[in-house]
């Protein structure tokens, strides 16, 4: 039998990040030995960032310490169409992105509007590392130790008013340096929105994040700012934001509009609620094997249901996916 | 006079065409372990082998579907020796593809199975193609040639419902691009017209 229950890992027995990049540089070592004309991915590193390490409690509902998914696969590993629809396109083509200078437009239903510097944002915040399960709507997940802050940090400072429900986010339009919104064949109509309810954007768990793996984010994972929705599918949490609006209206996100039977506005990871075309139930933790798939149950949430299932008091999850 | 022309056109003698044939249609065998073995698939290598076999099964029967089409447009009339094999690497890659799928994806889990085959259109269309196509690898053999005469003509015009099929298994996928659906669906298309017509003027 191929398909094993994936043992619970020590976190001593996680290999450290060097050893993996090591992993890496013999596998490209005997890929060229082999003579493969497969160039390796090369992005530069990203610098270092200063944080508040996570508690790492088993209580902490900020930190899981379920073996966490080595940064060369978290960041060679993505869905961003804006670069491209292959999982391998991000880290080939987001070298192109400028993140420097960055602003987020701050609109709509809020008291202080504006254009907001990126550096100027991070100075108002303490940068912090959490490190959460990240489950993509194809039934794979990862774990990965994001740096950020919640997000609620920044509308308290932004102070919606009253008739603020939703916030709408929008990711960067620059199809000089982002050859997926160059391509005819896309089904997205770009730029990319999401968008979130206020009090799922106040919660605690809900994370603007800057970095990853004690760095700044690479281009790829979403630089310089993007949101983190660890009890959502991945696609909820936006990348390379621009642009924040509130709004008293739900908005409609990307891929609502292009399949609305198959993504709803809420998203919440649910074993229960299959997606049209595939099953919830069952996800791949990344990296898998071959001889040890590390294929694993759905939680539902994604395992965060003690935090999060009183915002979705009485709602039919199954209607509302 | 005319036998020599023949020969001309075909460089490609019976004595070593077939192995060549052969030993390409395993190449994508040879990438798929290549990459199992040294880990060259990434972090999901169940997706990748996924996508590797189903591709070259899809691949290797357009092959198949436009020999017919090479055959008449560059008068080679030799390719066809080369169908049959292609047709059966067909089957074998979409059998492995099922494999994969079954076993790392279903972990041969039948209620998962059923379900799957039940609910989602994609699968049901898959599975049918390759339900279709496994009485034409049974018969891919100079025995039943023989043997069914006329029907094995006919019943090898499953070739037919096993392309639509195939091509809807990958439509009914698509998520972010419709590139490759695209593609499959121009090659099906320019590849059966005039066979459509060839069966029009026949009637």
């Amino acid at each position: 039998m191929l398909i094993k229950k994936p043992d619970d890992i020590a976190s001593s027995e996680i290999t450290p990040e060097a050893v993996y990049l090591r992993r890496r540089e013999f596998m490209q070592g005997a890929a060229a030995m082999a003579a493969m004309a497969v160039a390796p991915v090369t992005f530069s590193a990203p610098s270092p960032l200063p944080h508040t390490p996570v508690d790492a409690r088993a209580d902490n509902p900020f930190y899981t310490g379920e073996a966490q998914t080595p940064f060369s696969d978290a960041s060679r590993y993505n869905n961003f169409y804006e670069f491209g629809t292959d999982k391998s396109d991000p880290a080939k083509y987001a070298s192109a992105l400028t993140v420097d200078p960055w602003s987020i437009d701050v609109e709509g239903e809020v008291d202080k509007p504006g254009k907001y510097a990126l550096e100027d944002i991070l100075k108002s915040v303490d940068i912090e590392e959490r490190v959460y399960r990240l489950r993509c709507v194809e039934a794979w997940s990862m774990v990965i130790p994001w740096l950020g802050f919640p997000l609620s940090d920044l509308i308290k400072q932004w102070q919606p008013t009253s008739k603020a429900k939703y916030i709408q986010f929008e990711t960067l339009y620059r199809p000089s340096e982002m050859r997926g919104q160059r391509s005819a064949f896309s089904t997205i109509d770009w730029p990319y929105i999401e968008g979130l309810r206020m009090d799922e954007a106040m919660h605690p768990l809900t994370l603007m994040s800057v970095g990853m793996y004690g760095r700044e984010l690479p281009n790829q994972n979403g630089a310089p700012i993007r949101l983190v929705v660890p009890w959502k599918y991945g696609f909820k949490s936006i990348k390379s934001i621009v642009k924040i609006r509130f709004t008293e209206r739900q908005p409609k996100t990307s891929w609502q509009g292009i399949a609305p039977r198959e993504y709803g506005f809420y998203a919440n990871v649910n074993p229960k609620a299959d997606h049209p075309r595939w099953s919830q139930r069952y996800e791949r933790r990344l990296p898998s094997s071959l001889l040890s798939p590390n294929r694993i149950r759905t939680q539902m949430f994604n395992g965060y249901e003690e935090q999060v299932a009183s915002l979705y008091k009485g709602m039919n999850l199954r209607r509302y996916y | 006079m005319a036998d020599v022309t023949e020969k001309a056109r075909q460089p490609l003698g019976m004595g070593w065409g077939k192995p060549l044939v052969f030993v390409l249609c395993l190449l994508p065998l040879a990438a798929v372990v290549y990459g199992a073995v040294l880990g060259g698939l990434g972090p999901d290598p169940v997706k990748a082998l996924i996508v590797m076999t189903g591709d070259w099964a899809i691949r290797a029967l357009l092959v198949v579907f436009s020999v017919s089409a090479l055959r008449s447009w560059s008068g080679w009339s030799r390719l066809l020796r080369f169908r049959r094999m292609v047709g059966l690497f067909a089957g074998f890659y979409a059998s492995l593809h099922l494999l994969v799928v079954a076993t790392y994806l279903f972990a041969w889990d039948w209620i998962i199975v059923l379900e799957e085959l039940s609910e989602r259109p994609y699968i049901i269309a898959g599975f049918a193609a390759w339900l279709l196509m496994l009485p034409m690898v049974v018969t891919s053999n100079n025995y039943s040639v023989r043997r069914l005469g006329r029907r094995w003509r006919q019943l090898h015009r499953l070739m037919y419902p096993v392309m639509g099929l195939a091509w809807l298994h990958v439509v009914w996928q698509v998520r972010s691009s419709y590139l490759e659906a695209l593609i499959y669906g121009l090659l099906i298309v320019v590849l059966a017209l005039p066979r459509l017509r060839r069966f029009q003027l026949a009637r």
